[in-house]
């Protein structure tokens, strides 16, 4: 089949299962695809050996890249950090296991911020990850590299996770699909842990036909996973073509916050298409979202710091050798861990210290509650909050790395769903400029519904994606379609 | 100054004998080759998380119905950091401000809280010692690691070393009754740790204490508690000051040594562990839990000692149900006997004659069936037999069973009861016994030993002692 690369994975899937396109050829060409990377995308690939444990006999749908924060059994699995270099897995991610009973080759492991912290994927022990629309910006993270291979033409999807916005927010800047799940959704076991409360396995993709197709392999009860429910109903594909009778809710704090002008026009121009297609769009207060960003850099350093103990160098991964066990422990550590996971670490192990738990984390959990009080309450009266995903579009690269506030204040409005546990899908809504001038990049639009409302949510989004029609918008600039921005 | 009284509280582990660990599916099992009960979960491997093992649950609603204790509806399970090679997460995962079960009580001290955590791996420190000090390297096997634990902590309700002990003993008893650990102190089963202080007789008030660790038997348990009580006592009577810290007991030397001091306690960063919901037992599982409890042991004191038994007695058969259950049909069958008779035969005479066949046979296993001993109790009561003959007679039914009465008649072991015949006997051995006469006659009462001793061979043990005593004395004119 000609052109087969540019089929959505829905497509690709629909056409397989027809009996249209052979799979296995299919996913050679995309592995060849992938084999060209030239972004930084990928830390493992399927041609590079090793993966017999995890081979797809007979594919079944679309092949694959994976985040390398998912286990996968005898495959290098890193979560991009030194400490884990060499590791090998005994075993494979839940996650991983449904794909690879769904029939989904895996391409290979993506690059990612080291234990997925970070928002840019310039936190990666083996480089950063090239945005595709423009190789001095930066894919966004911790899912750079999932982001930028579906953006970037190196995989037809991807599977990344979101703790603060790890997924929505590279999709936003890589110009492609993200969905986090509801907490609970997809089961946690194999995923190396971040922040054990907030992180969430969903997909990266092309389209919300695609995420829609993906989540319903993903999602489930995992007995190895207890807080794992699974979803209610599986997913359908979307199909709904307006938004009449819905409401969606813009927080009223959104005004005050520095919001890139031209991703505000865009998000401005999105409420537009929604009232264009019948849904209505009212402010509604959120008046703890703010302290969002402030209970989040509590709450989830926090957890790292213990999630992390385990690394000492004795049963796995890297190893300092030293004398005594505390100085292999401690030279270990500051060896294997890069500058930002060392920060969080401090950060949190503070913030459990006596004395200062009731200041910090139990301070935190309890803005937490009121978040996910204030969502509850907003979703009495409103379907959907929407905001924009990301306050700016795609920054250079080396920008804001000597600035981690700056760096966190990215995660703005993604972290209080995740604090709330709520699922939420940025989609592509169209191209601006960033401050300052420069090229025309990506800008996203970030839909977040109640608890276990994901078909709501996919079909609100499905409904608007049509609208947009960023394929139109910019479709000649689409990485994957050969258009390429400044460096493609 | 007032004397000073003893305040001592226990922390005692039990391991749960479940089949598999407490958050992964590992088996459990004592003695193996190290590590070959391990997998991603025990080993705490990247990306892994923990399921909670629900016969451990119900396990711990057992012995919180037998303590008596308050479950809580939704208890919750934190983590306990620490970086130690026996801890591959880096943190335990314990129950820390909401634990499965609260208040409650055994016997005469109340139970403050017990909790469900998991144990930590066994380090094998190499060298002399077999203690980390002094070792050049260390192992670790992490078999243990992720044993099921309840912890049981009481409150500081006792008042001495050998009380301490004996409390343990009956809680140890109470556990292993329940079915739910192997409670074997050499194995580590069941570990007793101690917090010791002293305080003025009769001050409300606790003074500081110490923690004291590794006695690994009630032996060792009463003399370390009584070893720092003595500590104590001597250091604040003469002046000084008991500082908190925690106390390594070497059993071999009896001496205590300082693991830590207070300054060096460590900062557990305790946080609800995210990767657990809240442990709600439903009111089925609290149900079962309270109908599988047997007879306990305080329960079965109780009701003994008011039929009539001896304390000790009572305590003695309480710890041992199965022979406990024997005594309770042989007392049933008995006819006009005490209850305590029965008792102390079942404890006495039966348990000697079990131990001297030397096979390990406990009454309830044995030949001799309950009904069986209460027909030979009742004609040693009524002296039908004599108390000797009873005993001749129980060796045979520990041997071969039957009928007492039978074993009676074919032995020919009828007690004399024709009083003609035994003067006669009693007779002719105090003329056998010329010299043995005289001393009686002379006021040394020992020296009847002699002639009863003849009548009783010549009877064959037939005669009753305390009616010939009693001729041997009317013959001599007594």
């Amino acid at each position: 089949m000609a052109g087969m690369l540019e089929l959505t994975a829905l497509a690709a899937h629909e056409a397989i299962a027809a009996g249209d396109l052979d799979a296995a050829e299919y996913a050679e060409a995309w592995a060849a695809a992938a084999a060209g990377d030239e972004l930084g995308v990928y830390l493992w690939r399927s041609g590079d050996g090793g993966g017999e444990a995890i081979a797809v006999e007979q594919p079944s749908t679309a092949p694959i890249a994976v985040k390398d924060i998912f286990c996968t059994e005898g495959v290098p699995t890193t979560a991009a950090s030194r400490i884990l270099e060499g590791y090998r897995p005994p075993y494979t991610a839940t996650a991983v296991r449904r794909l690879l009973e769904a029939g989904a080759p895996i391409l290979g492991k993506t690059n990612m911020d080291e234990f997925a912290m970070g928002s840019s994927n310039e936190n990666s022990a083996y480089g950063p990850v090239l945005n595709p629309w423009d190789r001095g910006r930066v894919p966004g993270g911790s899912s750079g590299g999932s982001a930028a291979a579906v953006a970037g033409g190196l995989a037809p999807w991807a599977i990344g996770t979101d703790t603060g916005g790890s997924i929505r927010q590279p999709a936003a800047l890589c110009g492609i699909v993200g969905l986090k799940p509801t907490y609970g959704a997809i089961s946690r076991y194999g995923m190396i842990a971040f922040a054990s409360s907030l992180d969430q396995c969903g997909p990266l993709t092309r389209t919300v036909a695609d995420a829609a197709l993906l989540l319903g392999i993903l999602q489930g009860r995992d007995p190895c996973d207890s807080t794992s429910v699974g979803l209610e109903r599986a997913p359908q594909l979307p199909t709904r073509e307006d938004l009449s009778g819905l409401r969606f809710a813009v927080p009223a704090e959104l005004a005050q916050d520095g919001v890139e002008a031209g991703v505000r026009e865009v998000f401005e121009a999105t409420l537009a298409k929604i009232e264009a297609l019948g849904g209505e769009i009212a402010e509604v207060p959120l008046p703890h979202a703010e302290h969002g960003i402030s209970a989040y850099y509590v709450i989830a350093p926090a957890e790292a710091s213990s999630n992390l103990a385990r690394y000492d160098g004795v049963r796995y991964g890297m190893r300092e050798p030293a004398d005594d066990l505390v100085t292999m422990y401690e030279t270990t550590r500051a060896e294997g861990f890069g500058p930002e996971v060392k920060r969080r670490i401090m950060l949190g192990t503070y913030a459990l210290s006596s004395g200062y738990y009731d200041a910090y984390y139990g301070r935190a959990q309890q803005v937490r509650t009121k978040i996910a009080a204030d969502y509850e309450a907003a979703f009495g009266e409103f379907d959907f909050v929407v905001t924009p995903t990301s306050p700016s579009v795609a920054f250079g690269l080396g920008e804001k790395t000597d600035d981690p506030l700056a760096m966190y204040l990215n995660d703005f409005f993604t972290v209080p769903m995740s604090l709330a546990g709520i699922p939420a899908i940025s989609i592509p809504a169209g191209l601006a400029q960033p401050d300052g001038g420069g090229p025309e990049l990506p800008v996203g639009f970030q839909i977040a519904a109640p608890a276990f409302a994901e078909q709501d949510l996919l079909e609100a989004a499905h409904a608007l994606e049509r609208a947009i029609d960023f394929e139109a918008v910019a479709g000649p600039h689409r990485p994957w379609n050969g258009g390429g921005g400044a460096g493609g | 100054m007032a004397d000073l009284e003893a305040v001592i509280g226990l922390e005692i582990h039990v391991q749960l004998a479940t089949k598999t660990k407490m958050f992964c599916g590992c088996e459990l099992s004592f003695g193996d080759e190290p590590n070959v009960h391990t997998c991603p979960v025990c080993l705490a491997h990247p990306g892994v998380l923990p399921t909670v093992n629900e016969q451990a649950i119900r396990y711990a609603l057992q012995i919180a119905a037998a303590l008596g204790c308050e479950v809580a509806p939704r208890s919750i399970f934190h983590r306990k950091n620490y970086f130690y090679p026996d801890s591959p997460k880096a943190y335990q995962i314990s129950q820390y401000d909401i634990p499965i079960a609260g208040a409650g009580r055994l016997g005469d001290v109340r139970i403050h809280r017990a909790h469900l955590e998991e144990d930590a791996a066994k380090m094998i420190h190499v060298g002399e010692s077999g203690r980390i000090h002094g070792s050049g390297a260390s192992l670790v096997d992490f078999n243990r690691g992720g044993t099921p634990l309840v912890e049981i902590v009481t409150e500081p309700d006792l008042r001495g070393a050998a009380e301490a002990a004996q409390w343990a003993r009956l809680l140890r008893e109470t556990v292993r009754q329940l079915g739910v650990s192997d409670v074997n102190m050499e194995e580590g089963s069941l570990r007793v740790d101690a917090n010791v202080s002293v305080r003025p007789a009769g001050s409300e008030e606790l003074g500081t204490k110490t923690e004291l660790k590794n006695m690994n038997s009630f032996r060792f348990l009463q003399r370390g508690v009584e070893a720092e009580l003595e500590r104590q006592r001597a250091l604040v009577e003469s002046g000084g000051k008991v500082e908190q810290e925690t106390l390594h007991f070497d059993p071999a030397s009896g001496s205590l040594t300082s693991l830590r001091s207070k300054e060096e306690a460590h900062d557990y960063r305790y946080f609800p562990e995210p990767d657990l919901v809240p442990v709600a037992p439903t009111e089925a599982m609290l149900q079962e839990a309270r109908d599988s409890l047997p007879e306990l042991p305080v329960a079965r004191i109780g009701r003994y000692v008011e039929m009539g038994l001896a304390e000790d007695v009572a305590l003695t058969l309480a710890t041992d149900p199965e022979t406990a259950d024997f005594f309770e049909r042989s007392a049933a069958a008995a006819d006009g006997v005490e209850a305590r008779t029965v008792a102390n035969w079942v404890t006495g005479e039966l348990a000697a004659a079990l131990r001297q066949a030397d096979d390990e046979v406990g009454a309830a296993d044995s030949k001799v069936e309950p009904e069986a001993l209460a027909a030979l109790v009742a004609l040693v009561g009524q002296k039908k037999i004599s108390h000797g003959s009873g005993k001749t007679v129980l060796a045979t039914l520990v041997a071969e069973g039957g009928d007492p009465t039978a074993i009676v008649e074919r032995e020919g072991l009828a007690q004399i009861s024709d009083s003609g015949e035994l003067e006669g006997i009693v007779a002719a051995a105090i003329a056998a016994n010329p010299a043995a006469a005289e001393q009686i006659k002379a006021g040394n009462g020992k020296a009847i030993g002699a002639i009863v001793g003849a009548v009783m061979k010549e009877t064959k043990g037939r005669a009753d002692g305390g009616e010939v005593n009693r001729l041997i004395r009317e013959q001599l004119g007594g």
